[in-house]
């Protein structure tokens, strides 16, 4: 049908049969032929590649408690996508995606990722938040060959030939903090706190042996179960040892309670005495807290919503164009919004959609478009990036008050701190 | 760990500590009386009890913003507009959930279990599909931010204070409608021969219904109120279910007299342990300890009878 | 057993309903669903070892448990430890500080394997665990229950609070148990891999025959003098008592072997899904296995496994397409069991479907039996006994 509406027809609509009708048949048939020997080059896996289309999918919890930290990340790969489409697409190919909702249920992650691998044979997945889900779909994406790029800061202590890790390891995110907080605030004493599962407490751990290794010390640790809403008792606790930094690794809904008690139990963070100085809390999380609750704390990421560089101010236009002008724009979205572009590039300079591929091509991908400036995939498919420290004001948003002058390595493994 | 400090300073500590129990033990109370008056006076549970609390905080969160765009002279008295407002408005949705199906359930608790477990369900996405799945932040009014110093050392946070007041008249108020007021004397002979009661003229489903709007009224108001000191999320409402529930039945439902002492007594061993040991350790020792008292004497501890 | 007592145990009504559920799960589903769809009904089928337990303990005791997941998670934990220890071998594991340990233990700084691990090398104590840990936990908690009478709210209340302290105590102590993550990336079992599609279809009929082994269990429990009992108990508790009979042992009987079939069935689950996590011990997945059963209808052990498999198929579906829709149609569900429908489907099945089967059945009888037609006159089927099925 294609080939006569193509190639011309006449009135009486016998055109295949004419002569010119036969060679034009023939010719469009090899160069489908051809062209369809090209694709099988893109794509000797079976993925859902065609001539015009490649599926990825999508993979984050719109409902359940999680959905709340994971809607920035489903909105920036959706940006990127729609970017990436914008401009031509992957290999001459318009991005199809299929979202699945983990529905903060890691069985349910696991459930849907072997669907969107094994039915909807998808070329690359974006997804995760909580290093849970991550762990329930690890073994699923690596018995199928599948791509994942996962965008949450965690704890390291792991390197999967299936996943790329476009948020910042422990290590990363925890040293340059301190080294900043010891050099420029000449903190001596640290007060650790955070939710008890495996992320604070092994970042913790991290935070601890580098604190000692300064000379420096530890005069308290806690964990609260997750959810927990009374802090009174640690408030009291800090008061008391007097640390000079608090360094807190506070989750979910027990973050709002704990800075709302610290606020009203006379700790004033703009005093900095303490300091309190967080990994966990992004301008998402302000939102539920109240930048008037948090004002004064600093936090170590790796990306504000302040960034002072052209690429982010693009960036954020682009998100605030498209979801609206009173969006936030945390560090995990911004990891999220890396996704596409990282994968775009893999398979550009792989020539092919082939997982395989892809992952031999991905190590040493750079990405100068970056919100955050520039980043780079490590050969353990984590990223070189800058770590930076941010004070939170009043309005939500963090200043940037200092900003590592080289890229951190990514070391997932870190020797002397296990 | 003790000598470290001068006995200045371990008075301090002991007198915060102290505090810091006393908050946890009004938190409590607000959170169980609603709940106490419900189960202990009707024998329903309901498990949407959370969603009505974040129902006031929901409210709490309009009535502010609503101020601050409309009103903002009047921002430092918001939050008592807030309170009522949360109290109406959890209240009406309590008796519009008794009048469609909670009165068909009251001869079988644990439908009422499952049905209300239903609710919180429907209540948790309404919440979502309304606010969003992000959690909103709540302005405070300038006076209740902030801590009041006793002594040097000593510093009480004033919505601590707030909250303790706020439990006071809430828990003096239950008192006097229940057992100085002629409702109260209603309700409670529903309560002990609801055919006599019935018998004698009293209109039984009426007393029901407000029974239960009065339990999810001041749902409402322990939920505006929490808005000072936690999240306000759909999903937050799940974070207190288990702890109500345990002061209650702690209390010998039977009894609100109980539920103050079950939660005076959870939230004190809760505290002190908090300080000596770590969160989550203290946490599973407190309900460890609670079980393992309603195993001893599963009527709580003040019961009138054996429950079943 | 002699003739008689076999009939009492399958009447002629019940042997109908066996077969169906037999072919259903063992013939039908197996050749009309692709493996992938083949193994999400063998968990489904897992969680209807919870609602068959449920259906004894809740339906005919009268005890509502809301801890079931409590069970389901040790037995499934049990499985679990035994085949992390086996992929954990000090080959696979040499990357790690310490070789020999799982992974998890491992990024914890442990630097040996914690006392409590060590038996579960075993496959034969394996087995046993995982049917005695919950039933020995189950007995404790029902003999400080039970024989004080305690019932009803209060032990459901009670229940939670144990499914709440468990899940936060595997969270925390991460080190021992694999925390929030759970204990992930289960692979062999004895050498043999269960991730591949051989392995799935092998599973899926052992978990079937599992189900049906207990189903029969089930079956006698509720044909036998105990099952009439239950009732009894259920409805005038009091007078039972006063009967003569110890009422509390029969209800630490039934909640024992409720808790033993949730931790068949989450050993079951370990294994088809590969992995098992503390989100399935809390609260909210406990409240969960309750709705299966009641929506099954809570009288009828076929019900149960009817209804797990629909509520559970109803949530893949819809939560794919409508998510937001999808809770609030189980908000709604909940209530309409208990509003609408106590009984469940089976209670519908048996109200409005069974008649009608059978004033269909009767007329094609009597339509052959006229002369000239093949089956000589009978008279209608004789009624159903009131009992469900």
């Amino acid at each position: 049908m294609n080939l006569v509406s193509k190639f011309g027809t006449n009135t009486s609509g016998f055109s295949i049969i004419t002569r010119r009708g036969v060679i034009k048949t023939i010719a469009a048939v090899c160069a489908g032929w051809i062209l369809q020997a090209g694709a099988a080059e893109v794509n000797t896996t079976g993925l859902a590649v065609t001539d015009k289309e490649v599926t990825v999918g999508i993979l984050h919890s719109v409902t359940g408690t999680m959905a709340i930290s994971e809607t920035g990340s489903v909105q920036a790969e959706k940006l990127a996508i729609k970017q990436i489409n914008a401009m031509g697409g992957v290999l001459g190919r318009q991005i199809k995606f299929i979202q699945e909702d983990g529905a903060s249920d890691w069985p349910t992650f696991a459930e849907k990722s072997k669907k969107l691998l094994v039915n909807d044979k998808v070329a690359a997945v974006f997804g995760c938040w909580t290093s849970a889900s991550r762990k329930a779909v690890l073994p699923v994406f690596e018995q199928y060959n599948g791509m994942l790029y996962y965008p949450t800061f965690y704890e390291g202590l792991e390197q999967s030939p299936n996943v790329i890790y476009t948020g910042q390891e422990a290590t990363q995110q925890i040293i340059a903090g301190i080294d900043w907080v010891v050099k420029e605030k000449g903190a001596k004493t640290f007060y650790l706190l955070g939710s008890d599962y495996i992320w604070p407490r092994t970042s913790n751990k991290i935070a601890r042996k580098h604190i000692e290794k300064l000379g420096l010390k530890v005069v308290g640790e806690e964990y609260y179960p997750l959810g927990h809403t009374q802090f009174n008792s640690v408030i009291n606790k800090i008061k008391l040892t007097k640390p000079d930094v608090i360094y807190a690794i506070v989750v979910g809904g027990s973050n709002v309670a704990f800075y709302k008690q610290l606020k009203a139990a006379g700790i004033s963070l703009p005093k900095e005495k303490p300091l309190l100085l967080t990994i966990s809390v992004t301008e998402d999380e302000i939102l539920g807290i109240g930048g008037e609750n948090i004002e004064g704390a600093y936090a170590a990421m790796k990306y504000f919503q302040s960034l002072d560089n052209p690429n982010n101010k693009a960036f954020v236009e682009a998100f605030k164009a498209e979801y609206g002008k009173d969006i936030v724009i945390g560090d995990v979205t911004q990891a999220a919004y890396l996704g596409p572009w990282l994968w775009k590039a893999a398979v550009e300079k792989a020539g092919s959609f082939d997982i395989d591929k892809v992952r031999a091509a991905s190590p040493g991908i750079e990405l100068t478009t970056a919100p955050e400036g520039y980043v780079k995939i490590h050969p353990n498919h984590h990223l070189w990036s800058k770590t930076r420290v941010g004070l939170a004001q009043k309005d939500g948003q963090y200043k940037l008050v200092y900003e590592t002058e080289d890229l951190m390595e990514p070391d997932p493994f870190p020797k002397g701190y296990q | 760990m003790f000598s470290d400090y001068t006995s200045a300073e371990l008075l301090s500590i002991f007198a915060m500590q102290g505090f810091a129990g006393l908050i946890l033990f009004s938190v409590f109370v607000l959170m169980a009386l609603g709940l106490a008056i419900i189960f202990g006076q009707m024998g329903v549970i309901n498990m949407a009890h959370g969603e009505f609390m974040i129902l006031g905080a929901y409210v709490t969160y309009l009535i502010s913003n609503l101020f601050a765009t409309y009103l903002p002279s009047l921002f430092g008295i918001y939050f008592f507009v807030a309170m009522i407002v949360s109290f109406i408005a959890a209240g009406a949705l309590g008796a519009l959930v008794e009048w469609s199906f909670i009165r068909f359930l009251y001869q079988r608790p644990l439908d009422t279990l499952l049905a209300t477990w239903g609710l919180s369900l429907i209540l948790q996405q309404i919440y979502r599909s309304v606010f969003g799945a992000r959690e909103v932040g709540v302005t405070l009014p300038d006076w209740l931010m902030g801590s009041v110093p006793l002594s040097e050392t000593i510093e009480i946070p004033i919505n601590g204070l707030f909250v303790m007041g706020l439990t006071l008249v809430i828990a003096g108020g239950v008192y006097f409608l229940m057992f100085k007021s002629r409702w109260g004397c209603q309700v409670r002979a529903v309560v002990q021969n609801r055919p006599m009661a019935a018998a004698v003229g009293i209109n039984t489903a009426k007393i029901d219904r407000i029974t239960f709007a009065l339990g999810c009224g001041i749902a409402g108001i322990a939920g505006s109120a929490f808005t000072m000191i936690g999240s306000t999320g759909p999903t937050a409402g799940q974070l207190y279910i288990v702890d109500t529930f345990l002061v209650v039945v702690f209390g010998g439902a039977a009894s609100l007299l109980g539920t103050i002492a079950s939660a005076f007594t959870i939230s004190q061993a809760q505290s002190t342990m908090e300080f000596f040991l770590s969160g989550s350790m203290a946490k599973v020792l407190t309900l460890l300890t609670v079980v393992g008292i309603l195993m001893i004497r599963p009527q709580g501890l003040f019961a009138m009878k054996v429950r079943k | 057993m002699s003739r008689q007592s076999l009939k009492t145990l399958f009447p002629a009504s019940d042997i109908t309903y066996w077969i169906i559920l037999g072919l259903l799960l063992g013939v039908v589903l197996p050749l009309t669903l692709d493996i992938f769809r083949l193994n999400l009904v063998g968990k489904y089928l897992t969680y209807a070892f919870v609602a068959v337990g449920l259906v004894l303990c809740w339906g005919y005791g009268g005890i509502l448990s809301l801890g079931q997941g409590v069970f389901f998670g040790l037995g499934g934990y049990c499985m679990a430890m035994f085949l992390k220890l086996e992929s954990s071998d000090p080959e696979s594991t040499k990357i790690q500080s310490t070789p020999g340990i799982p992974d998890f233990m491992d990024w914890n700084q442990l630097t040996e394997l914690p006392w409590f691990w060590e038996p579960f090398y075993s496959f034969p104590f394996t087995l046993i665990a995982i049917i005695a840990v919950p039933t020995i936990f189950a007995y404790i908690i029902a003999v400080a229950m039970f024989k004080r009478r305690v019932g009803g709210v209060y032990f459901a209340i009670i229940t939670q609070a144990i499914a709440s302290i468990l899940t936060i105590l595997i969270i925390g102590q991460q080190g021992y148990t694999g925390g929030v993550n759970g204990i992930t990336d289960l692979r062999t079992l004895m050498g043999w891999d269960i991730r591949s599609d051989s392995a799935k279809y092998i599973l899926y009929y052992v978990n079937f025959f599992f189900l049906m082994s207990c189903l029969l269990v089930a079956q006698f429990v509720r044909k036998s003098k105990l099952g009439r009992l239950l009732v009894a108990m259920r409805g005038r508790e009091d007078r039972v008592r006063f009967s003569g009979y110890d009422v509390s042992s029969f209800k630490i009987f039934v909640f024992c072997l409720g808790a033993a079939f949730s931790a068949v069935g989450g050993a079951m689950f370990t294994l088809q899904v590969g992995f098992m996590s503390p989100s399935f011990v809390g609260i909210v997945p406990s409240i969960e296995m309750v709705i299966f059963c009641a929506v099954g209808g809570r009288l009828s052990i076929f019900g149960a496994v009817y209804g797990t498999l629909l509520v559970n198929w109803a949530k893949t579906t819809f939560s794919e397409s409508f998510p937001e829709l999808w809770l609030f149609a189980m908000g709604a569900l909940f209530i309409g069991v208990v509003m609408a429908f106590p009984s469940g489907l089976a209670g519908v099945y048996k109200k409005y479907v069974e008649p009608w089967l059978i004033s269909v059945a009767g007329h094609a009888r009597n339509f052959l039996s006229k002369p000239g037609n093949a089956i000589p006159s009978v008279g209608p089927l004789s009624k159903q006994e009131g009992v469900s099925p």
